[in-house]
């Protein structure tokens, strides 16, 4: 096999069991070279969780511990308060790395009071936009009108009737000193958000979104490319708030229509084929459209 | 089977299962073209692409599923992306 510098060797292992072209894979490696080996991550079920660590195999290099959607803020909570009580605050990392079904449904209330509360942690979230690892079922990171297996289009629905919740704003809310929105289609913007959260003191929160092959429906080779349109339309700004202000956007210098990365995907198709899905994309445009105003995401 | 109380397992472990068997595609490099930016690096989801002694990159197919991200990313068109022969 060919040499592995330090500097490559790999956090995260191959041989893992995530899809060929894995979002939440490539989420996770550059996290981990971001961070680098001093730090202990705590990750909820869903895919991250499943495929890395068929029993008795493990993906992971570093300490790692798995547990409930409905806790992991409060098990990464534990970790750091532990450390504290040792004497040995400060000496590692401690991170959550959690989907978006954990975090923006089932663990928002762990995840709030581990906020609320203050701890020293900086919570992840890799959001692939739906329940992936059970079959695609809608969560509320899913956007409006996509196509899931609990959110199907039909005569009567045009996919989710709901928006995406923000989250990033409801860590704002809470006081969090660093919060940030990236995409794992900008591999060195994610590594220096994730790098300034785990060095802000308190606790910090980072938000990915990761386009998903099997979920979102488009050919494994393309992960990269429909993730730099969600951005590149608006549909997806990356933001850094820090103490509550917006200290960084992305600019886009051509926003692109939202059809450009809509029809790219499996879960929006039936938008092209009826009226009313003409008049969901116009809705869709204006989402990015007020994105683009709000956040002055253009040049 | 005896299980470790809290199942502890091993870490780096997952290499023992090689997913090169799921590739139908495999991406071969055609170097002349390589600017050895190390973006394939970056990208692969396996982690299975390093760099090789003259700075270029290499596969380690007993890991790449053939995904094709490495190919469509690249700046320069150096990796190309054939059917898989078993
Ligand atoms: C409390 C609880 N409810 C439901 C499940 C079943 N379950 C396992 S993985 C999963 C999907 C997780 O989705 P997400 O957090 O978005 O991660 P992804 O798999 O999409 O990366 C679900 C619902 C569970 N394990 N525990
Ligand atoms: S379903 Fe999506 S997130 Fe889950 S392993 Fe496959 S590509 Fe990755
Ligand atoms: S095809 Fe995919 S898995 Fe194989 S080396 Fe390229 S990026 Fe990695
Ligand atoms: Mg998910």
């Amino acid at each position: 096999m060919n040499q592995r510098s330090p500097k490559t060797q790999p956090l995260f292992a191959p041989g893992h069991r995530g899809c060929a072209g894995c979002c939440n894979a490539m989420a996770v490696k550059f996290i981990l070279r971001a961070i680098g080996s001093d730090c202990i991550v705590a990750t909820p079920t869903g895919c991250t969780e499943v495929f890395s660590t068929p029993y008795p195999e493990s993906a992971w290099n570093v300490p790692w511990i798995h547990s409930l959607f409905d806790n992991i803020a409060a098990v990464s909570s534990g970790i750091e308060s532990a450390l504290k009580a040792l004497g040995r605050e400060g000496e590692t990392k401690v991170v959550t790395i959690a989907g978006d079904g954990a975090t923006v449904d089932i663990g928002l209330q762990a995840l709030s009071g581990a906020f609320e509360r203050g701890h020293n942690i900086t919570y992840i979230c890799i959001d692939n936009e739906a329940y992936m690892n059970t079959g695609v079922q809608r969560s509320s990171g899913t956007p409006y009108a996509a196509s899931t297996t609990t959110s199907p289009p039909g005569k009567r629905s045009i996919g989710n009737p709901l928006g995406k919740k923000n989250v990033p704003e409801i860590m704002v809310a809470h006081g969090s000193p660093y919060v940030a929105t990236t995409s794992v289609a900008y591999p060195k913007d994610v590594m220096r958000k994730v790098k300034k959260a785990v060095e802000t003191r308190g606790p910090t929160y980072v938000h990915i979104q990761a386009p998903c092959t099997t979920g979102w429906g488009f050919d494994t080779h393309l992960t990269v490319e429909i993730g730099k349109l969600a951005v590149k339309t608006g549909l997806w700004p990356l933001l850094e708030i820090t103490n509550g202000e917006i200290t960084g956007v992305h600019r886009i210098r051509k926003k692109l229509p939202v059809e450009e990365y809509l029809r790219r995907q499996r879960r929006y198709r039936h938008l092209f084929t009826t009226p009313e899905g003409e008049e969901v994309i116009r809705e869709l445009q204006e989402i990015a459209d007020r994105n683009a105003e709000h956040y002055e995401l253009e040049l | 089977m005896r299980l470790c109380i809290g199942g502890i397992v091993e870490p780096g472990t997952t290499l023992a299962n090689k997913t090169g068997g799921w590739r139908s595609f495999k991406p071969e490099y055609h170097y002349e073209r390589c600017t050895k930016c190390g973006l394939c690096e970056l990208l692969c989801p396996e982690s299975c692409v390093a760099r090789g002694d003259e700075g270029y990159y290499e596969i380690d197919y007993d890991y790449c599923k053939g995904c094709g991200i490495c190919a469509h990313e690249c700046p320069t068109g150096t990796i190309e992306m054939v059917l898989e022969v078993k």
